[in-house]
């Protein structure tokens, strides 16, 4: 009764359930194997919902394979990169419970299952067998020429040129427009009504269940375990089942031809859990992963600083407030609050941490490493003072070192796999073709290159850089102390450094350019431009994200100064 | 905008192609091979509205890997080149005609000839006549390969001619081999471009058989016909043409009277200067001197020893004459400012005297009649060559101390 679905057979909508609950077709007796549940969950209100079972439907089509709806992919994505988080080491918990529970409360927010059909809309799909004359006689069914040509935030799949040729010639041809029931429909729909899913979305989805988890992975860790591999992302139609077949639109749909971007991904969440209407998340506390205290710890230690400046960040932190639960928890939905990017922020504290004591103005930081310096020369006992010098040598080579190594990496960056693709029946073999010459290809020039294929991916592991202190070479830093740079007043450790340069005076409205600041290199010193390059590499995202938080913190950390010195110059007294 | 970062296929394969780049530059061909393979999968995006496509790029890198990359095999060569025919049917007739270059580069003669008779025959739709220049070429050069083995039999033929056995079936071979080479050789050298290569083949031909007007006529083609590129070589192939053919003096002084004008330095200059100071006209000998000056304005005829005892005769003869002082003076008017310190200089009378005396003497005469006898150069040379006690040296002295007061209206 509420199953709005043609009938494969007969396309009527004339449905009535069997003994063992599904549907059968009253017209043609058509049984489908759809069937009927009711699925409780904590989100939903209750409503009599449908579903569409886990399992494909059965209409074999010649050999042309089953039919299959575009979120019945998306389902399958989620469900391998939650598997491959398991892997991981997440709890089970956010594949079973977390993320399927998101998943279906958006099918049904987006009416794409689990509630009625609205009336009116029907699914009027370019099924496989969809006959020519119907191109032409309905006018208002977009070309597919138009389709492929709405821009989309993911892919860049540039129309094949003999796929455009081809359809050129759509009312001779009876071709495949898409290997799903509803890719063109997919494509064609307004996306802002109901959040269109798309292939960076899923990392939003996979993102949001770690954070409603808590779990500990940041969302640039995240992004670069995709990066590596070791999350299905790029061709993940791989694991599709060979009766799904894709082609046509479904391949701007599920093909990406580019990495996510943070920022997307993060905006993207943010809307998601808007549009479901999640509750307030659970609470980041001070013993959280994501805190910044913790997270503090981890990029410290990573980026090879002494172990002392962990005081220092926490200070920094309790001072202007971003450890507080109410500012760390999301909650979906209040626009009034920025939102938190725990990753960013952490890095930006350590910045700004290191501006308190060091300055970063190309000259007083180097002072303060000769002073340091001349006294580890001079007395080798209590430990060695923290050298900046040093650190910034040591930390460069490796930092050039690996920044290289991507970068070859990404050039190197195979984005084909063997599972090939087409659009239509029409350039099948034309695409085989080309991959066996290019295969062909990559065989000989690999042989010349003396390269085997590709190796292994490497391991996922948290850390890019590690430093070990049993090497004797004294390149690891976390022990090293700050007494050189510290000095006691009034019973409380201070900065031997009096000074601080804001990195703006003021802050850009970033809802109109999307910034609180503007970062430019030739701008700042040279030290300053080094650390945030640090932090670029180790979070994957370009300088100025980490800039805009530095920003962010030295406004609230200055907050006082600011309103009374504002006719001032940047440099401030502390 | 927040997209700068965003990694894509697109910004991967053009790093990629910039590492390739990279490493071509410094000959890392390994280095190359290996992103190479990195690059090709770019061949199933769709770059159509790409100025230079993928396809292309691998075309031409692939070419350059494999040719420096020593192990690799003709055969693998061939395999590759085979591959990137079928890859683009526009360029399908540059790929065979490179490929046949580098077998022919490779002494594999038959097989350029195999694959040349294969491109010749290839027809596609409307391609062909789009790439009907392509394929002039490939008859051209086929012609050319046609006129090889009319070459390798009329040299057999020539030497058994002697000892009076002539092999008809060489022979009717060879005749039919020209007549291949000449159709396509003709075709090509009427479209206006550079065929240097085949132009001197048919000529060659064409004066064994018998037929110097024809060459005559296409050499003249060549020269003179505004529509081709100016080039200096079809005036030196008619040249030695009409000198082949004991053409007068007039005819060859008007053929490389060009060759001065836009070659300058060209060695037939020599030749040239030779027959116009020998020649009645004043007018003639006016222009050798002007040709003679010319040549030596040149760093690398700075040492021929040839060069400067043209310019020494000629200025020799002048001054005996004692008419057309004003010619010299003419001519060394553009010259004094650095002549002197071009060729004339200390370091230059030293090192002439000890490597090449013959050179230091009609150095020092030219010197010494331009400059006086108190020049440099003339000092240090003629003082060697006193020293030296040789003849000629003397005599130099002499002459030049006769004439001193010449340098001084010529500079004035």
């Amino acid at each position: 009764r509420d199953f709005n679905e043609r009938c494969a057979q007969c396309s009527e909508v004339n449905w009535g359930l069997t003994d063992g609950g599904r549907y059968y077709c009253r017209s043609c007796h058509n049984v489908t194997e759809r069937t009927r549940e009711v699925v409780n969950t904590d989100f939903m209100t209750n409503s009599r919902v449908q579903t569409i079972s886990k399992g494909l439907r059965q209409q074999e089509n010649n050999d042309r394979g089953c039919e299959w709806y575009i979120c019945e992919g998306f389902q399958l994505v989620l469900k391998k990169q939650a598997e491959a988080l398991e892997a991981l080491g997440v709890c089970p918990q956010m594949k079973d419970e977390v993320l399927c529970s998101f998943w279906r409360c958006y099918l049904q927010k987006s009416k794409q299952a689990y509630c009625n059909r609205p009336a009116g809309e029907t699914v009027k799909a370019l099924s496989v067998c969809e006959s020519s004359t119907d191109v032409d006689s309905d006018p208002e069914r977009p070309s597919v020429l138009h389709l492929l040509s709405l821009s989309e935030s993911e892919g860049e799949l540039q129309t094949d040129c003999s796929f455009a040729s081809s359809m050129s010639k759509v009312s001779e041809s009876t071709s495949v427009y898409s290997g799903s029931v509803d890719g063109s429909l997919y494509l064609m729909k307004n996306q802002k009504e109901r959040l269109r899913m798309t292939m960076p979305m899923t990392l939003s989805f996979c993102y949001m269940a770690l954070l409603w988890l808590r779990e500990p992975i940041t969302l640039s860790e995240l992004l670069r375990f995709v990066v590596e591999g070791h999350i299905p992302y790029l061709n993940v139609f791989q694991h599709f089942p060979e009766k799904m077949k894709l082609c046509g639109l479904d391949l701007k749909i599920f093909c990406v031809e580019s990495w996510p971007v943070y920022e997307e991904v993060h905006k993207t969440m943010l809307e998601l859990a808007a549009f479901l209407d999640l509750p307030r998340f659970p609470d980041i506390t001070d013993s959280c992963f994501l805190h910044p205290d913790m997270l503090c710890i981890k990029y410290l230690m990573e980026a090879n600083l002494p172990d002392e400046l962990h005081n220092w960040t926490c200070r920094v932190v309790k001072k202007i407030g971003i450890g507080e639960v109410d500012f760390l928890t999301l909650v979906p939905g209040n626009k009034s609050t920025r939102k938190v990017k725990y990753d960013i922020l952490a890095a930006a504290v350590i910045v700004v941490v290191l501006k308190l004591l060091f300055l970063l103005d190309d000259h007083y930081e180097w002072l303060l490493s000769d002073f340091a310096e001349e006294r580890n020369k001079n007395n080798k006992e209590g430990g060695l003072y923290f050298e900046f010098k040093k650190w910034y040598e040591v930390v460069k080579r490796s930092l050039d070192v690996e920044q290289k190594k991507l970068d070859e990496e990404r050039a190197k960056y195979v984005w084909r796999c063997e599972k090939p693709l087409f659009y239509s029946v029409k350039n099948k073999s034309k695409v085989l073709k080309r991959r066996q010459m290019v295969v062909n290809l990559q065989n000989q020039f690999g042989k010349l290159s003396g390269s085997v294929q590709r190796a292994e991916k490497p391991n996922p592991s948290s850390f890019q850089l590690s430093w070990s202190e049993e090497n004797t070479d004294g390149s690891c830093f976390h022990g090293h102390s700050l007494k050189g740079i510290l000095q006691e007043k009034c019973g409380l450790l201070t900065a031997m450094n009096p000074d601080y340069w804001l990195c703006t005076v003021k802050l850009c409205n970033e809802k109109l350019c999307g910034h609180l600041a503007h970062y430019r290199e030739v701008d700042f010193p040279q030290s300053y431009h080094f650390v945030l390059r640090l932090f670029s590499f180790l979070l994957r995202i370009q300088p100025s994200y980490i800039h805009d938080e530095v920003c962010m913190i030295e406004h609230k950390l200055f907050n006082k100064k600011l309103y009374k010195k504002l006719k001032y110059n940047t440099v401030l007294r502390k | 905008s927040s997209h700068e970062h965003k990694l894509n296929f697109r910004k991967s394969k053009e790093a990629c192609l910039s590492y390739i780049q990279d490493a071509m530059l410094q000959k890392q061909w390994k280095r190359a091979a290996e992103f190479l393979t990195f690059y090709v999968e770019s061949l199933e995006k769709d770059y159509s509205r790409e100025h230079v496509g993928p396809s292309e790029m691998i075309w031409r890198i692939g070419t350059e890997v494999l040719c420096h990359r020593s192990h690799s095999s003709m055969k693998e060569f061939s395999c590759f080149m085979e591959q990137m025919k079928t890859l683009g049917v526009k360029r399908y007739l540059k790929v065979c005609l490179e490929h046949v270059f580098h077998l022919l580069c490779n002494g594999q003669i038959d097989e350029a000839y195999q694959n040349l008779s294969l491109a010749e025959s290839w027809r596609y739709g409307e391609q062909t006549a789009i790439q009907d220049r392509e394929m002039k070429l490939v008859q051209a050069y086929r012609g050319l390969l046609d006129y090889y083995s009319w070459s390798k039999q009329k040299n057999i033929l020539l030497e058994h001619g002697l000892d009076g056995f002539a092999d008809l079936s060489v022979e009717q071979e060879m005749h039919s081999c020209f007549r291949k080479a000449a159709t396509n050789l003709k075709e090509i050298i009427k479209i206006p471009g550079v065929w240097d290569l085949f132009v001197k083949c048919y000529v060659d031909m064409l004066e064994f058989y018998g037929d110097p007007n024809e060459a005559r006529q296409v050499l003249n083609e060549y020269a003179y016909n505004s529509r081709f590129p100016a080039n200096p070589n079809a005036h030196v192939y008619l040249y030695q043409f009409l000198k082949r053919q004991g053409e007068s003096k007039k005819s060859l002084i008007s053929a490389l009277k060009i060759l001065h004008d836009i070659a300058p330095s060209h060695e037939l200059m020599i030749e040239l200067n030779t027959m116009l100071q020998k020649s009645k006209k004043r007018k003639k000998r006016r222009l050798g001197l002007e040709v003679i000056f010319a040549v030596l304005d040149y760093a690398g005829w700075k040492e021929n020893v040839k060069a400067w005892s043209c310019l020494a005769r000629q200025v020799k003869q002048i001054l005996i004459s004692e008419k057309h002082l004003d010619w010299i003076k003419q001519e060394w008017n553009s010259r004094r400012d650095w002549w002197p310190a071009f060729h004339f200089s200390r370091y230059l009378a030293k090192r002439n005297w000890q490597e090449n005396k013959s050179l230091s003497y009609e150095k020092a005469l030219v010197a010494g009649i331009l400059l006086g006898k108190d020049c440099k150069y003339f000092k240090y040379v003629s003082h060697q060559g006193c020293k030296a006690q040789m003849k000629r040296f003397r005599m130099l002295k002499k002459f030049v101390n006769r004439h001193n007061s010449v340098y001084l209206r010529i500079s004035g």
